[in-house]
C-alpha cells in the first residue's frame, strides 16, 4: 500500500500534479477537465488510465498531440472500462510472473466515462468489471447528455432537459423520463465503494477518490460535469452551477460502502430551492412558461422525496 | 508459485479445439478475456483446466460478452504481455467492432476462430461466413486445416504477430466440428521446445513501463488517418508475408513439418485445379487423386494465408492451369463468393487463359463430398474441352430444391 498524498489547501493542490495537461481541446468552463485533474491530482501513484469515446477523449488525444502524461488507452465508446480491466488483469499476471520493469511501482487503474458511455451504451461492460471485482476505478464524467455528438439525450438526461432528441417544442417539454439511478445499480453489485462527488467540493472528492484507490476492487465514481454548451450557462459559471447542483440536493454528494452503508458526505447549511438551478441553465428555460410550472413544483417534491430517502438509508446503517 | 510443465507423448490424440488450447498453454499467454460461444468453447474451457490444474501462470478473465473479451485482449495488450482468446460465429460478428481497433493500435493479439455460419437462421456448424467477415480488420489470417495445423500454426501466429517489424494481431482459423471436434493423432513438441519457438514476449510501448507513458488509441480525422490505415495496409502487403515464409522455415526446422502460404497439390502439371480453404482441401486431395487416376490432370490449391491475400502464391500455382473452380464456404449475398472476385483479381493481369468458375458450398455445415467434387471436376475438364465455361459463373452445391447458378 502506498502512502495516502497530504494535501494542505487548493492551490497547492491544483498544481501538485501535471499529469492532465492544459493543453486541450476541450470548451471553456468544461467541468470534465476540473474532474480529472481533481482525480489525478489526488494521488502520487503511477496511473493507467482509459478514457472511452467522448468529449474527453476526442479533446485530449488529437494525434500527434496528448494532453496525457501517463499512459492512457482509448478503445471505443463503450469499453473504457474493459480496456483498464484488461490492463490491470496484464499488470497482475507480469507481477506474479516477476517480469514487471518497475516493479516496486503500485499503479491505480482509472477509466473516465461520460454518461452515453457509461449509463447506456458502456452499461454492460461497467457492469462486468464490477461483478469480476477488478481492482479499477470508473469514474462517470456525468454531464446528462450526448455532449460529443451535439446534445442528444441519454438515460441520465433529467425530466424536463431540452435536448436534440428530446426538444423542448410546442407541445413537448423535452425529455419524459426519470434520470437512471446509476449509484444504486453500480451499488448493488456489491462493490466496495461507490460515491457521488462534485468539482466545487473538492476536499470532499479528493477523501473520495483517495478511499477509493485504496480500496482492493472496484470502485465507482459519479462525477457531475456540467456542460456549458448542452445546459447553456456561460462558461464562467461552472463553479456557480456546480454549487447550485449539489446545494439544491438535485446532485447529492454521497457514498455507499460495500453496497449498502450509505452515509451522506455533503449537508448544504443553506438547501437552495430546485428552481434556482433549473432557472440559472438554458435547457430548462421553457420550464418556466406557466404550463410547464407544474414541472418544477414535481422536481422540487422528486429532489425532496430521494433526499428524504438517502437520510433514511444513512440512519438506518443497514 | 510456478507452474509445472505436463509431459506429452510424441503423438497426441486432440481435436482441434484441444490442440489450439495446449499451444496457447505452451505459449505461455499471460492474459486470456474470454467469452464461450460454440463451437470454440473447449479452447478456452481447456485453457481455464490448464490454469486450474497450475499448468499455466497467468489471468484468465471470463467476461460478459465476446465484445469485452476483445477489449479486455486489447488493454492487456497495451499494457505489455502476451494475449490471445478464441472465438466463433455471432461472437466474432459481436467482436467485429473490437477488430479493428486492435489492428489499427497494431497490437499482437492472437485470435482463434472456429469457423461457423453467421445467423439468421440460427446455426450452430461450420461455414467461412465468420472468416470472411473479418477479412477487413486488418488482421493477419491463416487457415489451419486439421487439429494438427491448429496446434502449429498459434506458434507461427504469436511468432509473426509479436514481430516488432509486424506488429499486427493474428487468427488461426479451424472449421468448426470438422476440425475443432474431430480428434486424431497430432505430434507434438515438449513444452520448453514449443516455447523456445516463440520465445520471451518483447514489450513495445507498454502501458506499464511508468518511465515511459503512453497514448493509445488517438483521435485522427482527414490530416492524419489515412497515412495510419495507409502505413498500416503497406505492412500487411509487404511486411507480412516475408516473415511469415520465416516463421515457416524455422518450423519446419524444428520440427520438420512444412507449411507454405499457398498449399499446392499435384500442381506441377494440372489442368485443372480446385482452390479452397479448411477441411474440404483434404477432402479435394482425396478427390483430385482419383482423377489423376482416371487420367484427368487435377490439382488443388489450398491457401495457408488468407490475409494477407497471397497474390502473388496464387498466381504461380495457378499460371498453368486450364479451368480453376473457386470454392467459396460462406453465402455471397449478392455477388460472386470472395473466393472467386479475389482470384479473378489475381489472375486478372496475368498471362493466364484459365476459365475461372465458383462454387458455393457447405453453408451451415452442410457436407462437402467426394461426389461433389468428382462432378466439379468433371465440369472444369469439359470446360477446357471447349474452351469456355459452359456453366454458369455461380453454383450452389448440394442444396435441395431447383438449382441455384447465376451470372
Amino acid at each position: 500500500m502506498s502512502e495516502m498524498k497530504k494535501i494542505k489547501n487548493l492551490k497547492e493542490f491544483s498544481t501538485s500534479a501535471d499529469r492532465f495537461e492544459g493543453a486541450n481541446l476541450l470548451c471553456p468552463g468544461c467541468a470534465h477537465s476540473i474532474i480529472v485533474r481533481e482525480v489525478l491530482n489526488a494521488t502520487n501513484d503511477d496511473l493507467v488510465l482509459a478514457a472511452s469515446t467522448g468529449c474527453l477523449e476526442v479533446c485530449t488525444a488529437v494525434y500527434p498531440y496528448t494532453s496525457w502524461d501517463a499512459s492512457w488507452i482509448h478503445i471505443g465508446f463503450e469499453n473504457g472500462s474493459t480496456a483498464v480491466a484488461g490492463a490491470e488483469a496484464m499488470y497482475k499476471a507480469l507481477k506474479n510472473k516477476g517480469r514487471l520493469k518497475q516493479p516496486d511501482r503500485n499503479p491505480k487503474f482509472v477509466a473516465f466515462g461520460g454518461d452515453g458511455a457509461s449509463y447506456d451504451i458502456g452499461f454492460q461492460w461497467i457492469s462486468g468489471c464490477m461483478e469480476r471485482g477488478h481492482n479499477m476505478m470508473y469514474v462517470v464524467l456525468d454531464n446528462e447528455v450526448y455532449a460529443n455528438t451535439g446534445g442528444q439525450r441519454s438515460s441520465s438526461t433529467p425530466i424536463g432537459a431540452s435536448a436534440t432528441t428530446t426538444p423542448a417544442g410546442r407541445v413537448s417539454y423535452g425529455e419524459t423520463k426519470n434520470k437512471k439511478d446509476m449509484m444504486s445499480i453500480m451499488a448493488a453489485h456489491h462493490i466496495p465503494y461507490a460515491a457521488q462527488v462534485a468539482p466545487n467540493k473538492w476536499k470532499d472528492m479528493v477523501k473520495k477518490i483517495q478511499h477509493g484507490m485504496e480500496v482492493d476492487g472496484p470502485v465507482f465514481i459519479n462525477a457531475v460535469s456540467p456542460c456549458t454548451t448542452e445546459w447553456k450557462f456561460d462558461p464562467k459559471d461552472t463553479m456557480h452551477i456546480t454549487d447550485l447542483a449539489t446545494d439544491s440536493l438535485v446532485f447529492p454528494l454521497y457514498e455507499i460502502i460495500d453496497g449498502h452503508e450509505l452515509n451522506i458526505t455533503y449537508r448544504p447549511k443553506n438547501v437552495v430551492p430546485v428552481e434556482e438551478y433549473l432557472a440559472a441553465q438554458g435547457r430548462f428555460k421553457h420550464l418556466f412558461k406557466d404550463e410547464y410550472k407544474y414541472l418544477i413544483k414535481e422536481w422540487q417534491e422528486r429532489v425532496d422525496a430521494n433526499w428524504a430517502y438517502l437520510n433514511r438509508r444513512e440512519e438506518a446503517r443497514v | 508459485m510456478a507452474f509445472d510443465k505436463m509431459e506429452l507423448r510424441d503423438i497426441e490424440v486432440w481435436d482441434g479445439n484441444f490442440a489450439a488450447a495446449q499451444a496457447l498453454r505452451q505459449c505461455q499467454i499471460d492474459v486470456v478475456s474470454a467469452y464461450p460461444i460454440t463451437p470454440s468453447t473447449p479452447i478456452v474451457e481447456g485453457y481455464a483446466k490448464f490454469l486450474a490444474d497450475n499448468y499455466i501462470e497467468g489471468e484468465f478473465v471470463m467476461v460478459e460478452s465476446e465484445h469485452a473479451a476483445m477489449s479486455g485482449c486489447i488493454g492487456a495488450s497495451a499494457a505489455g504481455g502476451r494475449v490471445a482468446t478464441a472465438t466463433s460465429s455471432q461472437g466474432f460478428a459481436l467482436m467485429v467492432e473490437t477488430l479493428y481497433q486492435a489492428s489499427g493500435m497494431r497490437l499482437p493479439i492472437v485470435l482463434n476462430v472456429v469457423n461457423r455460419a453467421l445467423a439468421a437462421p440460427l446455426n450452430v456448424n461450420g461455414d467461412h461466413s465468420d472468416m470472411y467477415l473479418g477479412r477487413d480488420s486488418g488482421w493477419i489470417q491463416l487457415d489451419a486445416y486439421s487439429p494438427q495445423e491448429a496446434y502449429d500454426l498459434n506458434f507461427i501466429a504469436f511468432r509473426v504477430a509479436e514481430d516488432h517489424d509486424v506488429r499486427l494481431p493474428c487468427m488461426v482459423h479451424q472449421d468448426g466440428f470438422m476440425t475443432s471436434h474431430t480428434a486424431q493423432g497430432v505430434k507434438t513438441m515438449d513444452d520448453d521446445t514449443a516455447y523456445s519457438f516463440v520465445g520471451d514476449f518483447k514489450p513495445m510501448n507498454d502501458m506499464l513501463d511508468f518511465e515511459h507513458p503512453v497514448t493509445h488509441g488517438v483521435q485522427t480525422e482527414e490530416d492524419w488517418h489515412f497515412e495510419h490505415k495507409a502505413r498500416q495496409h503497406n505492412d500487411l502487403m509487404t511486411k507480412v508475408m516475408p516473415k511469415i515464409q520465416t516463421a515457416f522455415d524455422d518450423f519446419e526446422k524444428l520440427t520438420g513439418r512444412k507449411y507454405n502460404i499457398v498449399e499446392k497439390y499435384d500442381m506441377e502439371d494440372a489442368d485443372i485445379a480446385v482452390v479452397c480453404m479448411g477441411t474440404s482441401v483434404e477432402t479435394a486431395r482425396e478427390v483430385a487423386k482419383e482423377m489423376r487416376g482416371k487420367g484427368v490432370k487435377a490439382g488443388v490449391v489450398g491457401l495457408r494465408v488468407i490475409r494477407p491475400f497471397p497474390f502473388f502464391e496464387v498466381q504461380e500455382a495457378l499460371k498453368d492451369v486450364k479451368a480453376i473452380a473457386a470454392l467459396d464456404r460462406s453465402s455471397p449475398n449478392g455477388a460472386p463468393g470472395m473466393l472467386f472476385n479475389e482470384l479473378a483479381g489475381a489472375l486478372y493481369n496475368t498471362d493466364t487463359k484459365a476459365l475461372l468458375s465458383g462454387y458455393v458450398y457447405g453453408l451451415g455445415g452442410r457436407d462437402l463430398t467426394k461426389k461433389h467434387l468428382t462432378d466439379l471436376y468433371s465440369e472444369l475438364q469439359a470446360n477446357v474441352d471447349a474452351g469456355k465455361v459452359l456453366t454458369p459463373l455461380q453454383q450452389f452445391i448440394g442444396v435441395r430444391g431447383p438449382k441455384l447458378q447465376f451470372l
